[in-house]
């Protein structure tokens, strides 16, 4: 049996969120500069350039990225060879709580959705778990901001609507949120499933790597022709025109119930904040384990 | 070429201004998101006083990040304008004159912004370390239990934005 340290799970949580506040992963630095050169639309390309350059103060100046340091949503991926004598999500609260205060953070979650008296930490974090083997414990987490939360949207399809219905209640959501959710997007889709697990897999879609290619055909095939589809909307940087209205599409499946074909569309504003840390549990002596 | 906008906001400088028009603005501009404009609407429908006088004024949509020990202000990029849709005319009616946030309105606001010949500016979204830069002084004025919510007299220079609604309620959109 393993063991991963409380202090060690505060730590990790803290530091991921003060470096993912004001960097961005270089797949999506690369992804904005490659826009620019190919954008045709002055405007476009001009907006493309200053998200280049906030990036830059933000890392230079300590400043971060964004004014909404987004509310947390966390991914755990715990070893099943792992053993917790603590309370593992009071632990990534702590380290969320201390990082937005010891960093000047902005709090922005309220303590309930309709007295929104903020609890001042920005604390608590949305907590998805999954087991996985071995004895690591795998933490992503994601400060993600409300602008393009707001305009991400669910819809359970009627079978029969088919592909086709994915791909126009997509663009449709794209199309709809225009400026609001602050695109470049990366766009995150969940098919199958139920109504909680297609939001899910969407979620989980926005936080795979750029390069990342499914092994799903069908899923890959409609992420290529998705991506294609939504920069030719025109919507672009900010929803004032271009070519540049996505830097990355990921679709996620699951298998679902005969009469249903949910769909979930979570958009990622051009402020791509993740991080990732990969924590190798520490044997523990066991006299069970000879 | 940006054109330059100093505050307060007279109907000469943006009588002539155009959407796309690039503008710098430079001045005092008041921050107020949806819980200041809550509250600033209440205090008119009860007839009481808004906490600063708003007549020819621009109200930036930001809540910004808490400024750390050597920063005047945190990351300050704007949020969504719609969502203030519902309180601005009650505001603009009292003097307001330009709103700067992000993202498109309802349509009827359009129409708002033409009766008082106001004006709706678009700040880039996602880009708050850049703006703080412009952001020279920091004041906390009201509602200081709204945290970063809280509305703020900031003392800007060449804040860039660009016309989104004209005076003439022509949108960009």
């Amino acid at each position: 049996m393993y063991k991963v340290e409380r202090k060690d799970v505060i730590e990790n949580v803290k530091r991921m969120m003060l470096y993912s506040v004001q960097t961005l992963h270089k797949e999506v630095i690369d992804a904005f500069e490659k826009a620019s050169d190919e954008e045709n639309n002055p405007l476009a390309k001009s907006i493309l350039d200053k998200i280049l350059e906030n990036h830059e103060i933000a890392n230079s100046k300590d400043i971060p990225l964004c004014q909404d340091t987004g509310i947390v949503v966390c991914f755990l991926e715990i070893g099943r060879e792992l053993v917790f004598d603590y309370d593992l999500e009071e632990a990534i609260n702590v380290g969320v709580s201390q990082a937005y205060i010891d960093g000047y953070l902005r709090k922005s979650i309220v303590r309930h959705p309709l007295n929104r008296i903020n609890t001042m930490d920005n604390t608590p974090a949305v907590i998805h778990h999954q087991f996985i083997p071995g004895n690591k414990l795998i933490i992503h987490i994601a400060p993600k901001g409300g602008g393009s939360e707001n305009m991400s949207t669910l819809r359970m399809l009627s079978p029969s609507e088919g592909r086709d219905g994915v791909i126009n209640f997509v663009l449709e959501t794209i199309k709809n949120a225009g400026g609001r959710a602050c695109p470049p997007l990366i766009v995150g889709v969940g098919i199958g499933g139920n109504f909680e697990k297609c939001a899910w897999l969407a979620k989980k879609a926005i936080l795979r790597p750029l390069d990342d290619i499914t092994e799903n055909e069908i899923d890959r095939n409609l992420e290529i022709e998705l991506m294609d589809k939504i920069n030719k909307l025109d919507v672009g940087p900010m929803g004032l025109g271009g070519n540049t209205t996505c830097i990355g599409v990921k679709v996620n499946s699951y298998p679902c119930h005969i009469a249903s074909l949910p769909v979930a569309v979570n958009l990622q504003c051009h402020s791509a904040r993740k991080d990732e840390v990969i924590l190798v549990g520490k044997e523990i002596n066991n006299t069970n384990n000879r | 070429m940006e054109k330059k906008l100093t505050t307060p906001i007279t109907d000469d400088q943006i009588k002539d201004l155009k959407i796309g028009d690039e503008v710098l603005i430079t001045g005092y501009i008041f921050t107020a998101r949806d819980a200041a404009h809550k509250l600033m609407v209440e205090a008119i429908q009860n007839n009481e006083e808004l906490p600063f006088d708003i007549k020819n004024q621009i109200i930036y949509y930001v809540g910004p990040t808490p400024a750390k020990p050597n920063q005047v202000i945190g990351s300050c990029g704007p949020t969504s304008a719609y969502r203030m849709d519902k309180y601005s005319p009650y505001l603009m009616e009292k003097g307001l004159k330009v709103m700067i946030g992000k993202g498109d309105r309802t349509i009827e606001f359009n129409d708002v912004v033409k009766k008082y010949k106001g004006m709706y500016l678009l700040a880039i979204g996602g880009i708050g370390a850049k703006l703080s830069q412009c952001v020279v002084e920091n004041e906390l004025i009201a509602y200081p239990e709204l945290q970063s919510e809280a509305i703020r007299k900031l003392k800007v220079i060449d804040f860039p934005a660009i016309v989104a609604i004209d005076c003439n309620g022509n949108s960009i959109y």
